[in-house]
């Protein structure tokens, strides 16, 4: 074990670094109980993955992966729960009694047992399937640039593109819409209903 | 010309004879509410007159020459009976068959019956559902007549179950009471247990002879069984339930003292003149059978004469004036059935006819007592009637005469004809010869005890007395009485026209002692010397405390013992009744319907498990996902292995 | 240079994923579910790059955009919506939310 683990460059040693950092933040997002703290791990997660990203010959993702997801939504994370106050709970809460959100209980070993067992079952189910696939590929040193996604882009997956831009308006209308404090609308409709 | 239309005429004749009552019943039932009661008396009393008339006609068709008269009506059905190679068919038809023995039973139903309907007319007038009770007479009358002239054992079986079910519609005709309910449904039951029995012969019948025509039943049994065969002895047997059940012999006699119930006309018409000896006249029909099975025959004497001296014994405590001539009519019966299974039949044919004339005039008479009682039944109660009601009295009079077999009434001629036979016979013997004896000792005392009871000593009845004024009441009563009285001479024409009918029965060549006859004829006057002293309290001037507490009904152990039909009553309680109640009770929730519930329950069951995963939490749904999720793998990478594998 | 088999690719994309899952089905707080999903989505952005640098196509990038994309209007729904569960029961408890039961 020892003897492969030396025959490896250093390059590919980082990508095992960091994939194991970005499980080992993974699993403290998850477990985690002060909110923001799990936010930050998430960022670490996210970054650590981007770092796969580009050592598996995809700048381009690696850097959306940044830029986006971590820097984008996961910044929308911060800012809701900083201007909306969702994540006093986990900080200053005591333990409660009927079990309603309750940050010190969260690791209680009953709470956990199901769902690892589950998803240990999944994991294994899942590893034994990419095992026994019998994939010989191997990742390439040849990277894949920006350019040849925009190629992709702006060809065949151009109507892929214009329904995603579908998909992001809804999400805009809908947050807009969900997002609004009670009786916003109401002063507009009485505003029409004396004028006119 | 003349030769040819007249039978053609009988037999047509005799195919619609049991219809007119049929046609009757109909308009009644359906029309009953609107029509008055002169409509109704006329249509239910014009058709007896038309049946009784009929009934007449044909009956004078028969002769020497003629012995028999059938009339084919339609084919019911066939039934065909596959045994290896061979193949019986047996169609059944109706057809009714008159001979000597038929003619006899249709005279007997259509002529009382006439007169009981004529009787209820008047006393059934002031009941709301008289429509109602006279249609329900005359489908008994249908069904009944049914049964005599029918010529194989399917329709004999439908007259059966007709008369049965007529006698639980009248029986429990005031339905309002319970009492009555229930002692129609006892008569129902009991009777059934004999239905059943004879139900089993009768298929028993048609595995061994292949066919259900009495005739050849009769001719074929005698060439194919000997004397003292297995299979008539097992049949004969299971006929003599069917019998036991319908006449209210041991062991099945429970039902006729609570049929008391009923209206006095029913009693008089079912279960004194016709349906009880519907028994008798099923074994007087299939005496074929019944010779060749001598021990069944020996039976057939024991459990009459055992009934016999049973009722004669119960009738001798009760209180009610109409349990008493239950009891009687058991008991008569009782010896019909003795000299059935003696061997003389035509005796005990014509005692049947004798008894239905006097049991029904008893019956009437008292029917019209207790109606001008004011619906006074406890004999404890009357007294002294011989004054106040007198015609009522010489009528009673006239029917206990008959039945105590003084000589000179009816009565008198069939009981000693049945008696007379009693001592040589092969299938009984001398012991049944003492054990009629006594019989009719006990029946000349509690006779007595009756007649004294009721008319004579002091009245013990303080109100005022109703006598019905109804001509129709008093001539149907007058007619019986006089038949009852005269009857004694039909006893040649009834001879001649039965011996064709039943074939001779070998007797013993034991010589007879010449004090026979003396002794039979005696017995009855010394019953009526012995009650005279014994009841003498009874018809005394001081009688009138009777109904106080000295001298009121023995409460002694054996009285209640008696009153109570000795102790069947309650033994069948015990034995049958209270065990089926308490599995009835056991089984109150139904185990089948609970083992059909258990489909329900199980579906309820898988119901509740896939409701216990609509949580309608968030995550346990994501993780019944990723559960699926997992099985799925599992089951494609199972699959994948096996091809591999393979 | 970098010969990485994809199985292991796929391996991290699986552990990823199942971590995120188990946070899904065991966090009752609504934020923690939504950060889940998040890992959830990131390994599967994983196990697509992975496999199209294996094959040498771009397809498994652009994949990866529409992934991400998602992950950005599922966000911002999912944040309004919390907004409004606070509002509304003043607690983020997500089995609040279980009037579908029975």
């Amino acid at each position: 074990m020892m003897s492969i683990f030396m025959e490896l460059t250093p390059l590919q040693l980082t990508f095992y670094f960091a994939a194991l950092l970005a499980i080992v933040a993974s699993l403290k997002v998850v477990t985690g109980k002060n909110t923001v703290h799990a936010l930050l791990y998430l960022v670490v997660s996210l970054l650590a993955v981007a770092v796969c990203f580009y050592l598996m010959g995809a700048p381009f993702a690696a850097g959306l992966e940044v830029i986006v997801y971590a820097g984008a939504i996961l910044v929308l994370f911060v800012f809701a729960i900083m201007m909306f106050g969702l994540g006093q709970d986990e900080t200053l809460h005591a333990p409660s009694v009927n079990g309603r959100v309750d940050g010190s209980k969260v690791n209680k070993f009953n709470l956990w047992f199901g769902p690892f067992l589950l998803a240990l079952l999944l994991l294994t189910e899942l590893v034994y399937a990419i095992n026994s696939g019998e994939i010989q590929a191997k990742l390439t040193s040849n990277t894949i640039d920006a350019k040849q996604v925009g190629i992709l882009l702006y060809g065949p997956y151009l109507l892929a593109v214009e329904i995603a831009s579908f998909l992001l308006l809804a999400g805009l209308i809908g947050g807009y819409h969900f997002a609004k404090p009670e009786g916003v609308g109401l002063d507009r409709k009485k505003d029409i209903g004396e004028h006119g | 010309m003349n030769d040819t239309m007249i039978p053609l005429m009988t037999e047509t004749v005799l195919a619609f004879l049991p219809f007119y009552p049929l046609i009757s019943f109909l308009l009644l039932i359906g029309f009953g509410k609107c029509l008055s009661w002169r409509v109704a008396a006329s249509l239910s009393i014009g058709a007896m007159v038309l049946s009784a008339l009929s009934s007449l006609f044909v009956v004078t068709q028969l002769s020497v020459d003629v012995p028999v008269i059938t009339s084919h009506l339609w084919t019911w059905f066939s039934l065909s009976l596959t045994e290896g190679a061979n193949q019986t068919t047996a169609s059944i038809n109706i057809n009714f068959y008159l001979d000597g023995l038929s003619a006899v039973m249709i005279s007997v139903v259509s002529g009382i019956g006439l007169l009981i309907h004529v009787f209820a007319a008047a006393y059934m007038k002031e009941d709301e559902n008289f429509s109602r009770f006279m249609a329900y007479m005359n489908l008994f009358i249908v069904a009944m007549l049914i049964l005599v002239l029918a010529d194989n054992l399917v329709l004999l079986y439908l007259g059966w179950e007709g008369v049965g079910l007529c006698s639980f519609l009248l029986i429990g005709f005031w339905y309002q009471e319970k009492e009555n309910v229930l002692a129609a449904r006892k008569a129902f039951i009991v009777t059934r247990v004999g239905d059943t029995a004879m139900a089993i012969g009768l298929f028993m019948l048609f595995k061994e002879l292949g066919q259900l025509t009495i005739v050849d039943i009769t001719q074929s049994a005698q060439t194919l069984w000997i004397t003292g065969d297995d299979k008539a002895y097992w049949i004969a047997l299971l006929l003599l339930g069917g019998a036991v059940g319908k006449s209210a012999q041991l062991p099945l006699q429970t039902w006729l003292p609570d049929a008391m119930a009923g209206p006095t006309p029913v009693s008089a018409l079912i279960h004194a003149a016709t349906m009880v000896t519907a028994g008798v006249y099923l074994i007087a029909r299939m005496n074929g059978i019944f010779l060749l099975a001598p021990e069944v025959m020996n039976y057939v004497a024991w459990l009459g004469a055992a009934t016999l001296l049973l009722a004669g014994v119960a009738a001798l405590a009760q209180s009610d004036i109409k349990r008493v001539l239950a009891y009687s009519t058991m008991s008569q019966i009782g010896y019909m059935m003795l000299s059935l299974g003696a061997g003389a039949f035509s005796a005990g044919v014509f005692h049947l006819m004798t008894h239905a004339f006097f049991k029904a005039l008893l019956f009437l008479t008292a029917g019209a007592i207790i109606l001008a009682l004011h619906h006074q039944q406890n004999l404890f109660k009357m007294g002294g009637l011989l004054k106040r009601l007198p015609f009522e009295t010489a009528l009673f009079a006239v029917g206990l005469v008959c039945l105590m077999a003084l000589p000179g009434s009816s009565g008198f001629f069939s009981k000693e004809a049945i008696i007379a036979q009693l001592w040589s016979s092969n299938t009984a013997g001398p012991l049944l010869w003492y054990c009629a004896i006594f019989g009719a000792l006990l029946t000349s005392i509690y006779s007595c005890r009756l007649f004294f009871l009721a008319f004579m000593g002091e009245s013990r009845f303080e109100q005022n007395l109703q006598p019905s004024s109804s001509k129709l009441l008093k001539i149907s009563l007058i007619a019986l009485a006089a038949l009852s009285l005269v009857g004694g001479m039909f006893a040649n024409i009834i001879d001649m026209s039965l011996t064709q009918v039943f074939p001779l029965v070998a007797r013993s060549t034991k010589s007879e002692p010449n004090w026979l006859h003396t002794i039979a004829i005696a017995t009855p006057f010394v019953g009526i010397i012995f009650s005279w002293f014994y009841f003498s309290s009874y018809r005394s001037k001081g009688s009138a405390g009777l109904n106080q507490n000295n001298f009121s009904e023995s409460t002694s152990g054996i009285a209640n013992f008696c009153r109570q039909g000795l102790g069947f009553d309650c033994l069948y309680h015990w034995l049958l009744v209270k065990p089926y109640c308490s599995l009835a009770k056991l089984n109150r929730r139904d185990i089948f319907d609970q083992l059909i519930m258990l489909n329900a329950w199980y579906v309820v069951l898988c119901h509740d498990v896939l409701k216990s995963g609509q949580t309608g939490k968030l995550r346990w749904y994501a993780a019944a996902i990723g559960l699926v999720t997992f099985l799925l793998l599992l089951v494609l990478s199972v699959g994948a292995l096996s091809t591999e594998a393979s | 240079m970098i010969a990485i088999p994809l199985s292991h690719i796929l391996i991290l994309a699986s552990i990823l994923f199942v971590i995120g899952f188990i946070g899904v089905i065991t966090r009752k707080n609504t934020l923690f579910i939504l950060m889940s999903l998040e890992v959830m989505l990131n390994a599967v952005g994983v196990a697509f790059i992975g496999a199209g640098s294996a094959w040498q196509q771009a397809d498994g990038q652009v994949m990866f955009i529409l992934i991400l994309t998602l992950a950005a209007a599922e966000v911002a729904l999912g944040l309004a919506l919390l907004i409004q569960m606070q509002h509304r029961f003043k607690s983020l408890d997500i089995d609040l939310l279980s009037k579908l039961k029975g």
